[in-house]
């Protein structure tokens, strides 16, 4: 199947900066996150916010997409429960983002590149303070750097594949 | 037909258990007819012809080869480069060349955690001097070299080209037939790009007949813990059913028999990634109003990422651990 892995750039090791994808969903969390910069809250310009109308439109494949494309991190953001605009969108995403993240911790993915949290639209500083803690943390784990790990394997162009190299 | 115009046909095993030639046996008498059209040229298991026939074919001699298995070593890597390079048309056969399939599940552990439990940690392996295979060993005869291992398990098609996938673990009989049918009745273009063949667009689901009462699930178990009810969906009994995640072509063989859906057809529909689809459409049927009770919930599910990319770890969005 056509991988997009290919084209990704690399992160160059000196200079790295983490790359964060925050999925929100539009009625809480984006207002939340607008709250913040209304507020003037300062929080690093790390994450890159996708705006989505509920949580419960965030397909774990999303979450999948973005690390197997090269973000560091992913932030999750819905109403809380009992807030969605939907009535029932975060009943979805309470029972998903845990067992999707019990999934990607067996790929080797540590639970704090994957900040899953309910942000409601007044909630401008407790934004700003999830993106401060999780650029902090994802900056302490170093990049994750998915697309060159299949492409030093070989996935998407089976080009001079090595050997496993640790046989006696 | 005469015997000069005769198709080619190949039919090849790499890194699989074997289910796949035995599925092509499967479709029984009309093996007969199949091989009164065409003249079988490669197929190790059940004809007896060496890699260096294959090499010594003119490019482009095999009509349909079939490939079934997944590239984890250099010979399999050798033999999937030397079988496109030989046949017009190239098949992805079955879950492991398309997707990795059952061997792919290794892609969660790294090449020394599989040789130290295969070798030395395993309960029932007696090797006190802890010997572990060696590429090339110095024998009466010389040096001999065995195949190279790669540090994780890829498709097919991370290899070489693809022009057909049959998916299945193994590839229904009657679906395989209807595929060299449609080939030996000149339906199916020799070239074509990764397209599906021997299976629908719908989902396990929409083929199931057990009935779905549309109540939501209030716990899980495991297949060996519980005899599930005839006739009632499995997974609103509590058994994890990937049917709502994999595309159809079986029939829902499976359920038939109260199996639960292991999803060996791959991702249904637009879904790209099985794993990911499936925890979507589970988040969705679960009977808990809390947090904490959704929490509880998914905790009794054992081995997500095992039992959600079964089949498909080498063709999800991640293809394995880090
Ligand atoms: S979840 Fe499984 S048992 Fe239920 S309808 Fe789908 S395939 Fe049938
Ligand atoms: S029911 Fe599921 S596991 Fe069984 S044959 Fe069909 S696709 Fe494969
Ligand atoms: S609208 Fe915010 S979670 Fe549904």
């Amino acid at each position: 199947m056509a991988d997009p892995i290919a084209e990704t750039a690399a992160p160059s090791p000196d200079g790295w900066e983490p790359r964060i994808i925050a999925f929100l969903c539009y009625w809480c969390s984006y207002t939340g996150a607008d709250n913040a910069g209304t507020a003037r809250l300062k929080y690093p310009h790390n994450v890159h916010i996708v705006r989505l109308m509920c949580s419960g439109r965030i397909d774990p494949e999303l979450v999948t997409t973005a690390f197997a494309r090269g973000a560091d991190g992913v932030m999750v953001c819905g109403c809380h429960i009992g807030d969605c605009h939907y009535i029932s969108g975060n009943h979805k995403t309470m029972a998903r983002m845990p067992l999707l993240r019990r999934t990607l911790e067996a790929f080797g993915i540590e639970p704090g590149r994957f900040v899953f949290e309910w942000v409601s639209a007044a909630e401008g500083e407790k934004f700003a303070r999830l993106v401060r803690d999780t650029v902090a943390g994802v900056r302490a784990l170093g990049p994750l750097d998915w697309p060159g790990r299949l492409r030093a394997r070989g996935v998407g162009h089976g080009r001079d594949l090595q050997p496993w190299g640790a046989q006696p | 037909m005469n015997a000069v115009s005769k198709a080619k046909v190949a039919m090849y095993w790499a890194g699989s258990c074997g289910g796949c030639d035995i599925s092509l046996l499967e479709i029984g008498p009309h093996l007969l007819e199949l091989v009164a059209a065409a003249d079988v040229v490669f197929w190790p298991c059940a004809a007896d012809f060496k890699y260096h026939h294959v090499a010594s074919y003119p490019d482009g001699y095999i009509d349909l080869c079939l490939f079934n298995g997944s590239v984890r070593n250099s010979e399999q890597e050798r033999m999937a480069r030397l079988l496109r390079q030989k046949s017009k048309t190239l098949v992805a056969y079955g879950a492991c060349a398309i997707s990795g399939g059952i061997p792919a599940l290794a892609n969660l552990a790294t090449p020394e955690e599989l040789f130290a439990r295969s070798y030395t940690d395993c309960p029932s392996v007696d090797n006190p001097g802890g010997v572990l295979p060696r590429t090339e060993t110095e024998s009466l005869v010389g040096e001999l070299e065995i195949p190279h291992f790669y540090p994780q398990v890829l498709r097919l098609s991370d290899i070489v080209e693809v022009d057909y996938l049959i998916p299945g673990c193994p590839p229904q009989a009657t679906r395989v037939w209807e595929v060299c049918q449609a080939f030996l009745g000149g339906a199916l273009p020799a070239r074509a790009h990764e397209q599906l063949a021997g299976c629908t667009d719908k989902s396990v689901c929409d083929e199931c007949t057990l009935e779905k009462r549309l109540v939501k699930i209030s716990g899980f178990r495991r297949h060996h813990e519980a005899i599930p009810e005839p006739g009632w969906c499995l997974l609103e009994q509590g058994f994890v059913c990937l049917g709502a995640a994999t595309r159809s072509g079986c029939g829902a063989l499976c359920t038939k028999v109260n199996m639960p859906c292991r999803g060996c057809y791959g991702p249904s529909g637009e879904a790209r990634d099985q794993g990911a689809a499936f925890i979507g459409a589970l988040g969705s049927l679960l009977n808990a109003e809390l947090e904490a009770r959704a929490g509880e919930l998914i905790d009794q599910i054992v081995d997500p990422a095992g039992t959600f990319y079964r089949f498909t770890m080498s063709d999800g969005d991640l293809k394995g651990h880090r």
